[in-house]
């Protein structure tokens, strides 16, 4: 008796846990789908709030976060591509490189409120940038900096040396040999890894809160040197400090919603690279 | 193109691209500068003994009082309390993952983890106000749920990714030769898992520990949202507690530049640096350790 019971409490025991996680997973996704979804409508995502943030859309904070986004991009991935391409095609392994790779595992574990403070510091005090979109944009492309090298370098670590020394025995020079044979080949890798990058940072608050997000703007969003709505904050705001929060936790709920469609459009673009690469290897 | 030519522009592409590597090195050593300056402006006024052994934080109170004990204890408490539920629950779902579940089976919670893993941390937050919160408080009848169990819960969910996808590759970096010696024995599945595949893939779990606790510590906006942030000395599991994190997050945006609260919050978070960095290259020990003795 007992032997044909104990395997199938062991075997509970794991199931029990994976149905924990799913269980999670699912009561958020119900949660924010089931009561983020009526207030979703045209007007939500195409107006300006209205009556102190009661009525009205969120436009502004939607625009923010693309734009911010796209800052964030431009920073992190030149900075971040250039990197990678440095330690995995041009270093060799001395101790310059292994400060180098120790600097981006460290920076990769800085909480983000760290990245924060760093960017209040430099950018809107030292370099006098003030709180603005561009520098909270900077602030978010050095937290995402260290992803894009690591999962560059991983994308072109798993281009075999063949392919490079090809390239060279035909005498293209170092750099031609990455620009035409190792980048293009190395793309689908790379671009999986920033957008991954880029759905964690348009979720980012921590590090937007001192550096130029604002709760309301009254100029639709678009100035690069002046504070700006984003979603996250938006949220973040709703649900805690506006003066009626029981009145407009709908509208929390259905920002919410659109932040979460965001971040996972993005990774679905992600896995979809991915996918489409794998099937042709 | 000349040969000349072609080969000076390799040489300047490989100048820049060496430039944007010792930038990464110089962003850590800002970073470090940072906290390093204004922590030492801090202690010019406030005594480091003072800092460190106060069990009052009031930046605000007359005389201002800068204890970092109610925020460290506070972080810990909500940390530990997160890693309680996340470690046995993380480490049994990668179990499953890697020792029992079918092909379509990890097919369908694979990516369901990453998508975990992807859900931003204000709407988990957010969550634990309008869900979790509420649940708690008809529980154990308080109030309101906004407590350290509360944030506790909410980061084991945000640490759970991290420690089951780890935990999942020190299990598949296991050697199957293992296995097959103990099932040789007449060990069953379950003895095998037990006494041998977690054992051998000890150092790679915990390196996926250290990476969900170093997550968990340096989570700001779901501890900010969901633990109340009463600035008293943390109660137990079930009082308002205020970390290390949210105490910069509330009062970084309020306090006047160059004063002596601006700098104090510079010195909290130079004591969650060290903290993270220390959790790290713990994990980072263990990585290696897990390297060495597969490879052996």
């Amino acid at each position: 008796m007992m032997r044909k019971i104990t395997p199938v409490i062991e075997w509970g025991t794991l199931l029990l846990s994976t149905g924990m996680v799913c269980f999670f997973m699912v009561v958020i996704l119900w949660d924010l789908i089931s009561k983020g979804a009526p207030s979703l409508s045209w007007e939500f995502v195409s107006t300006l709030p209205r009556a102190g943030m009661t009525k009205g859309g969120i436009l502004p904070a939607i625009i923010g976060t693309v734009l911010l986004t796209m800052i964030t991009a431009l920073v992190s991935v030149p900075f971040g591509i250039s990197c990678a391409i440095y330690l995995n095609e041009y270093a060799t392994d001395n101790w310059l490189t292994r400060t180098i790779r120790a600097s981006i595992r460290n920076l990769s574990g800085v909480p983000s409120i760290i990245y924060g403070l760093f960017g209040l510091a430099l950018f809107v005090q030292g370099l006098q940038m003030g709180t603005s979109m561009l520098s909270a944009g900077f602030t978010l492309g050095l937290l995402s900096l260290p992803y894009v090298i690591i999962t560059t370098e991983e994308a072109l670590r798993r281009i075999p040396a063949s392919t490079r020394e090809a390239a060279l025995a035909v005498g293209a020079t170092q750099f031609e040999s990455i620009r035409d044979v190792v980048m293009p080949t190395a793309l689908p890798g790379i671009l999986t890894g920033v957008v991954l990058t880029l759905s964690r940072a348009a979720g980012e608050t921590a590090p937007i809160l001192f550096t130029g997000v604002a709760f309301y703007i009254n100029n639709p969003a678009g100035f690069l040197n002046q504070e700006f709505m984003a979603l996250p904050y938006h949220l973040y705001m709703l649900s805690t400090q506006h003066q009626a929060i029981e009145q407009v936790r709908p509208l929390a709920y259905g920002t919410a919603l659109v932040l979460i469609i965001v971040v996972f459009l993005l990774n679905l673009t992600a896995f979809y690279i991915r996918y489409k690469h794998s099937k042709n290897d | 193109m000349k040969l000349g030519v072609r080969e000076s522009i390799d040489k300047s592409i490989k100048l820049v691209v060496k430039t944007t590597g010792l930038l990464v090195i110089a962003i850590l050593g800002g970073i470090f500068f940072m906290l390093l300056w204004n922590t030492i402006a801090f202690f010019l006024k406030i005594h480091p003994l003072d800092f460190i052994t106060g069990t009052q934080w009031n930046p605000s109170g007359d005389p201002e009082v800068y204890g970092i004990l109610p925020l460290l204890v506070s972080t810990c408490l909500v940390t530990l309390g997160a890693m309680v539920i996340a470690i046995p629950l993380g480490i049994g779902t990668a179990a499953y993952l890697s020792e029992y579940a079918s092909m379509r089976v990890k097919s369908v919670l694979k990516p369901m983890i990453e998508m975990l893993a992807a859900v931003p941390s204000v709407a988990i937050g957010f969550l634990g106000i309008v869900v979790l919160g509420p649940g708690i408080a008809d529980i154990i009848g308080l109030s309101n749920g906004l407590n350290a169990m509360n944030g506790a819960i909410l980061l084991a969910v945000m640490a759970l990714p991290t420690i089951i996808t780890v935990t999942d590759d020190a299990l598949h970096g296991v050697p199957g030769t293992y296995r097959e010696a103990s099932y040789g024995v007449g060990a069953s599945k379950w003895q095998t898992l037990i006494k041998v595949t977690i054992p051998a893939a000890g150092p790679g779990i915990m390196a996926a520990v250290m990476l969900g606790v170093g997550r968990a510590i340096g989570e700001t906006m779901t501890v900010l949202m969901a633990t109340g942030n009463a600035a008293a000395f943390p109660k137990g599991f079930f009082h308002s507690v205020r970390t290390i994190t949210a105490t910069i997050a509330i009062e970084m945006g309020e306090v006047p530049y160059q004063t002596t609260h601006y700098y104090s919050l510079f010195a909290i978070a130079a004591v969650l640096f060290l903290i993270t960095l220390g959790v790290n290259l713990t994990g980072e020990y263990f990585v290696n350790k897990f390297r060495k003795y597969h490879s052996a």
